[in-house]
Order: C-alpha cells, then sequence, then structure tokens
C-alpha cells in the first residue's frame, strides 16, 4: 500500500515504474474477446493501471497492481484476446509469446487469470485445455455470473473444477460481484483440486467436443438466448428502422463533436491565453518570456485544446462499444466501405477523423485486421479535421465573394467549403481503393463480426477508458508539439542582431521561407506564406498565427489587417491553391506522431507524409495555373 | 391430407434454394419421409436451420471459423442481417457471428427444417 497515497490523490493512470517486467512475478489475464476480460482488469486493479506498447509492435500493454485485502500487491498484465493458443495474429502471438515466457522483456507469468463468459461456457471452453497444458497455476474465472443467472443459466462449479484439475470462480465482473475468490487466489489461499492430466488437442473439432464432454459433467445448462439484445437488434437490424438509427447516432456523433466540443475547446482556449497573460504580467520581458510564452505556453496550448474533442470521441465510442451498437454499425456499414476495399469497422474511426485525426486514428484499434487498419490510418487525415477550419475560414473570407449561388440556400463561401470537404472524402476513397488494390490487399481474411449482447456501460470502464486516452493523448502528441514549438521560436529568434530578436525577415524561419520561395512560387506564393506552410507542419492552424504575427510586424500590414494583406500578396489562384494544399497536405506533427506510435515506425508515417506532400503540391500547382 | 402438406414444404424448401447447387436426399424412415438438402449457407433465408456439414476454405480461415463455433455438425440457424443482406448474422453455438456473403458462400449446411420468416 505504500505507494498508494499518489493513486488516491488522482494521480492518473501513470505508474512509478512498469509494475510488469523481466524480474516481476507478475500474473496475467487473459481470455476470448468479448468475455470481459478487460471489464475485470479494470475492477482488480482501477487506477493503478499503466498502457504502453509492446517494444516493436502496435500491440497495446495494460500493466496493473492488484491490492490484495491483506496489503499485498500483486501485478498484473492484460493480454491481448484470443480465441485460441495457436498464434496466427500479432496479438495472439504476444499472448502466446508471454504465456510461454518467449518474450525477452517479460518474465513468464507465475499464474493465470483465463477469463471465460460463463454465458457462452461450451465454446469458451476450449481455450481451457491449451491454457491449462502450460502447467502454470490459473483460475478458471467464469464471468457474467449475472447474465447467466437471470437468463437461467446454472452449472456445477465443484464438478467443473473436478473435471479441469483447477480451480473455477463464477462471478461477475460488471457488477463486482465474487472478486473476492480472485483476491483469495491471488493470495494464494484458494483450494486446488487434484490435478488432472488434460488431452492436448490441436485440431478444433476435438477441442471442441472435450469441452462440450466437461460442459456436460459439470451439468452446464445453457442460459436461453438473451431476450433484450434479440428485441433490441430488431429494431436497430430492421431493414427501415435500422439505418435510420445508424444514421440519427452519426449525426449525433458529428454535431456533438462541432457543437458541443467547440464551446468546451473555447473555454480551453480561453484558459490557456487566461494564464499566459497572468505570466506575462508576472515575468519581465525577456527572451525567456518569450520562449515560455510564444514557445511552450502556445505550443502546448494548441495541442491541449483539442482535448475537449478528444474525451467527447472517446465517450462517444466508448458508449457505442461497451453497450455492443458498435458491432451493429460495423455490420451496416460494411457493405458501403466494402465498395472502397475497407470494413464496417472503418466507419467510425473516419467519421471520427472530421473532428481530429488524431483520436480517429487512436480508434482504429477496434478495427482487428491489420491491412484494413493500415489503411484507414492512411486516410484519415485526408478527412476535413478541425484544424483546416481556421486556414479555410480566413482564405475563403478574404478571397471569395460572399454572394449567393442557390438563392439563399447556398452561398459561394458556403460551396467552396463544401468542395473541400468534397475534396478530402474523394481523396481519401481514391487512396483507400489504390492502396487496398496494391500493397495492403488484404490476403483474404473472412470478414467475422461477433455480435456482443447489448449491456449497459459502466460509468468505471467509461472513465478509465477516457483517462486512459487522455494521458495517452496529452503526453504522446504533447512532447512532440512542444519539442516542435520551441524550434521554430528559436528558429524565429536567431541570428541575435545586437542582442536583439532579429525581425521575421532576417530570422532563420524568414531565411528558411526565403529558402524554400523557389519551390512555392510555382503555386502563387510568397514567401510570407511560405514561412506559414513551414510552421503549420507543427498544426494545421498554427499557419493562421504565424500569419498574423508576420504581417504584424510591418506596420503597413498591420494598418490594413490580415484578409487585406493576404489580398495584396496572394493572387485569387493561389489563395486557391494554398486551400488545395491544406486540404491534401499532412500539416500536423499530432498525427505523424500518433501514426508513429500505432504503426510501430517512422516508415508508414514518412510514407504517408510524402504521398500527402506530393498529392498537396501537385494539386495546389494544377490549381493556381488553371485559376491564375 | 398428409402428403400434401408435405409436398407443399418441399417447395416452400426448393423455392428456398433456387439458383443454388442442390442435391436433394429422400431417406425412408419408417413410415416418415425424411427431407435433406445440401445448400451454401448463403442461401438460408432468415430463421432456418441447418447443421453446417462442411467448409470450402483454405486452413486458417476454416479454423477462425471453427474457433467461433462453426463446427461441422454444429446447427446454424440464419438470423437478421444488414440493409441488403450482407453481412448476415448466424446463430451458432450460442454466439451470434456475422459472415459475409462472399464467406458464407463456402460453407455447405445439411438443411433440417424450413419455416418462413413472417
Amino acid at each position: 500500500m505504500s505507494d498508494c497515497h499518489s493513486c488516491s490523490a488522482g494521480s492518473v493512470v501513470v505508474l512509478p515504474v512498469d509494475p510488469v517486467s523481466k524480474t516481476s512475478r507478475h500474473v496475467a489475464l487473459i481470455g476470448p474477446p468479448n468475455s470481459g476480460k478487460t471489464t475485470l482488469f479494470n475492477r482488480l486493479t482501477g487506477l493503478r493501471q499503466k498502457v504502453a506498447n509492446f517494444p516493436g509492435v502496435t500491440v497495446e500493454r495494460h500493466t496493473g497492481v492488484a491490492v490484495l485485502p491483506d496489503g499485498r500487491e500483486v501485478p498484473l498484465i492484460d493480454l491481448p484476446g484470443l480465441y485460441s493458443l495457436a498464434p496466427r495474429s500479432e496479438d495472439e502471438q504476444i499472448a502466446y509469446d508471454v504465456l510461454t515466457g518467449q518474450r525477452g522483456d517479460i518474465a513468464k507469468p507465475q499464474a493465470i487469470l483465463l477469463v471465460l463468459d460463463s454465458t457462452n461456457l461450451a465454446r469458451h471452453l476450449m481455450l481451457a485445455a491449451p491454457v491449462l497444458a502450460l502447467g502454470i497455476p490459473t483460475l478458471i474465472i467464469l464471468n457474467m455470473a449475472d447474465d447467466l443467472r437471470r437468463r437461467g443459466g446454472e452449472l456445477d462449479l465443484t464438478a467443473l473444477s473436478a473435471q479441469l484439475g483447477a480451480p473455477v470462480a463464477l462471478l461477475s465482473a460488471r457488477q463486482g460481484e465474487g472478486l473476492d475468490q480472485v483476491f483469495q487466489f491471488l493470495a494464494g489461499a484458494m483450494p486446488k483440486p487434484a490435478p488432472k492430466e488434460l488431452p492436448i488437442l490441436q485440431d478444433v473439432p476435438k477441442c471442441r467436443q472435450w469441452a462440450g464432454r466437461v460442459g456436460n459433467a459439470a451439468r452446464y445448462r445453457a442460459p436461453a438466448p438473451p431476450k433484450w439484445t434479440r428485441r433490441l437488434d430488431a429494431v436497430f437490424l430492421h431493414p427501415v428502422a435500422g439505418p435510420l438509427v445508424f444514421l440519427a447516432v452519426v449525426i449525433l456523433v458529428f454535431q456533438t463533436i462541432f457543437n458541443v466540443a467547440d464551446p468546451a475547446k473555447d473555454v480551453v482556449d480561453h484558459f490557456i491565453h487566461l494564464t499566459g497573460n497572468w505570466v506575462a504580467a508576472v515575468l519581465p520581458d525577456s527572451l525567456f518570456r518569450s520562449l515560455l510564452l510564444d514557445g511552450v505556453w502556445n505550443g502546448v496550448g494548441s495541442v491541449v485544446v483539442f482535448l475537449p474533442q478528444v474525451l467527447l470521441l472517446f465517450l462517444f465510442i466508448g458508449i457505442l462499444e461497451d453497450s455492443g451498437y458498435l458491432a451493429r454499425a460495423a455490420l451496416i456499414a460494411d457493405r458501403t466501405m466494402a465498395k472502397v476495399g475497407l470494413q464496417g469497422k472503418s466507419f467510425i474511426p473516419l467519421l471520427s477523423a472530421y473532428a481530429c485525426a488524431v483520436p480517429a486514428i487512436m480508434a482504429t484499434r477496434t478495427i482487428e485486421n491489420k491491412r484494413d487498419r493500415m489503411a484507414t490510418i492512411l486516410i484519415a487525415p485526408f478527412m476535413t479535421c478541425s484544424a483546416r477550419l481556421p486556414v479555410y475560414t480566413l482564405i475563403i473570407a478574404a478571397f471569395i465573394p460572399n454572394r449567393p449561388v442557390l438563392g439563399s440556400f447556398l452561398g459561394a463561401r458556403a460551396l467552396v467549403m463544401l468542395g473541400l470537404y468534397v475534396l478530402g472524402f474523394v481523396a481519401a476513397v481514391t487512396t483507400a481503393r489504390v492502396l487496398k488494390s496494391s500493397v495492403l490487399k488484404s490476403a483474404r481474411a473472412p470478414f467475422l463480426l461477433e455480435m456482443p449482447s447489448y449491456r449497459w456501460p459502466t460509468l468505471q470502464s467509461l472513465g478509465l477508458r477516457l483517462l486512459d486516452r487522455s494521458v495517452v493523448f496529452l503526453r504522446r502528441a504533447g512532447t512532440v508539439i512542444l519539442l516542435v514549438m520551441v524550434v521554430l521560436w528559436v528558429m524565429a529568434h536567431v541570428p541575435l542582431v545586437h542582442g536583439h530578436a532579429p525581425t521575421i525577415d532576417n530570422s532563420l524561419a524568414g531565411t528558411l521561407g526565403r529558402t524554400i520561395e523557389p519551390a512555392i512560387k510555382p503555386l502563387g506564393m510568397n514567401w510570407k506564406v511560405g514561412i506559414g506552410l513551414i510552421t503549420s507542419l507543427a498544426a494545421r492552424e498554427t499557419i493562421v498565427a504565424t500569419l498574423g504575427s508576420i504581417y504584424g510586424m510591418d506596420p503597413e500590414s498591420n494598418q490594413a489587417g490580415l484578409g487585406a494583406s493576404l489580398q495584396h500578396d496572394l493572387s485569387f489562384g493561389g489563395a486557391v491553391a494554398l486551400l488545395v494544399f491544406f486540404a491534401f497536405a499532412m500539416q500536423c506533427i499530432s498525427t505523424i506522431a500518433v501514426v508513429r506510435r500505432e504503426t510501430g515506425g517512422w516508415k508508414w508515417p514518412i510514407l504517408q507524409f510524402t504521398y500527402m506532400g506530393v498529392l498537396a503540391y501537385i494539386g495546389s500547382f494544377v490549381a493556381f495555373h488553371i485559376l491564375g | 391430407m398428409a402428403a400434401k402438406k408435405r409436398k407443399k414444404r418441399t417447395e416452400t424448401l426448393d423455392s428456398n434454394f433456387r439458383g443454388a447447387h442442390t442435391e436433394t436426399m429422400l431417406q425412408l424412415g419408417g413410415n416418415k419421409r425424411e427431407l435433406a438438402l445440401l445448400a451454401p449457407l448463403v442461401d438460408l433465408a432468415r430463421g432456418d436451420a441447418a447443421t453446417l456439414e462442411k467448409i470450402d476454405l483454405p486452413n486458417d480461415e476454416a479454423r477462425r471459423l471453427m474457433e467461433l463455433g462453426f463446427l461441422p455438425g454444429t446447427r446454424i440457424t440464419a438470423g437478421l442481417s444488414a440493409p441488403g443482406g450482407d453481412p448476415r448474422v448466424f446463430q451458432v453455438d450460442g454466439s451470434e457471428i456475422a459472415l459475409r456473403r462472399e464467406t458464407a458462400r463456402h460453407l455447405t449446411v445439411r438443411v433440417e427444417k424450413s419455416k418462413r420468416p413472417r
């Protein structure tokens, strides 16, 4: 209990050290997908958990500490869900390697908690034979006891325990019922039945037969079909009502991300400015203050403002996933997505990408098929994210006259905005088609989607999920953004002229802007816009602030205002070229960082950045020469 | 009367499997004539039940399907589907699994009985 006051103070998911290491005697949680394994893990560890990636791969590694009633701490690791111990996917391979002690970074677990769904015992028991054959002390956990009872299923635990030669616990992780049995097992106080020789079966039908016999011997009576699930599915998968509900959910998610998250974003933004001004008032005017405010504070702030959106999105995805609706949504969207070579599970991540590609790419975790997931990650940044909006708004307001196109229904500005949304969408769909018919062509993996029973999401699980995601978001994207902003700040402040910061055109950033000018001249852009393009590598909307400050430094253009100065410097063709450039280019360091993290290396983010950059260059070149 | 009913049932079954390669087998068991048909799983109409006969897919894919409960000899009931009928949910071994048509085409089932959906 010694370091537990640190977590009672609300200090997030970060443990001081990784509880599971090469030397620690940890306990592994395993089980098939949809067995409630993660719910149990959350119950056992609460806030004392940590998420990281297994080195070199995209599989997440959840570790935590369970505190026994006597105060002892047991390190736990939540392994990826698996159907069998014959590893085929990356997830399964990792779980298998950990269980057999073949991973260099993690010791073989001292014990296993095997989580099975008690309402679907016969099938889930298939996993018990190979796991028990590993020879590691194992507690067989039959989860969802509440469902089993309510639907009239039953079994003889003593008989099952004797059949398997291992202790068995019937519990409900969702309700927190029967957890004392797990603590008892972890404390080593659970009576062990006589060990039993189990058949080692490689072939699935024999394994299922064995599981069936064990179930029969334990007098297992399968529960009645889930009544409410059938009733709800009759609506959610109804030929007419189903798509309508689906559409309503999509609109709700979309609306909330824009209408609810935006004010929240403004509040955070306002708070950052307020604290920034306060710091500015306290500190004397110096280079250090400028670094702290313009570099660190605004840099970190530009990431933090997206937190409300990320949280709301993950709240939605959490509710959809935990309730079981996400599987139905994926089912309904599958046919449409299949037309571009993707699948139903790509739909929600792509929808989320309209808010921000960062949480969207994080949301692709629900796609098990690796190639489909990769394709979704690669096209997500084409969706018109909210960071493009300030850029679009600025340029459109300065260059597109506000005149009606379709009466009062559609104005020219709205039409251009809509066109930019369509442009991004078309680029995404085309890219998906190309990817899925070439490099990421799926090796005919069948599309299999288990439809879990509907369940109420629990507050604990939703809360932990949000906490988890916000920590990942802030830590990963925040550190990279911070670094880039500091580098940019330094570049805008060197070389020093008589001990003072240079004007922007004499700074390193200005020199750089002029150096790249020949490259962007064919796009109708000057070196000032060039600096904006460079700074917007950090985040798209940075160009607005950058142009604001560049033009603000020049008294002449300062008086005219940003819009008018841009009109002076850019032709109409150049403005459209700039819009097209932002529609295509991957100007977002957070996205690059998150793609690197999710794909486990630099290969894909570099490819993606290059591809989108080339497309942006060609696109704006064409736009400038047609319109210019 | 009974014969008429049986005939009607046969017709219903046939109409369920129109266009598919079906193999009709008539088995004589006492007085009852039981009818069994082999058909691809994809042709099963909603509410129909059948027993899985064989999976005609590469080993890896077949194994994944078997782990999810699609084992030869298991009873499968066709359930609801996405709009347009693809993918369709199948109730098998206590769970509900959705398969695309392109996958369900490679699973052969033996039809037990037929219940017309309302």
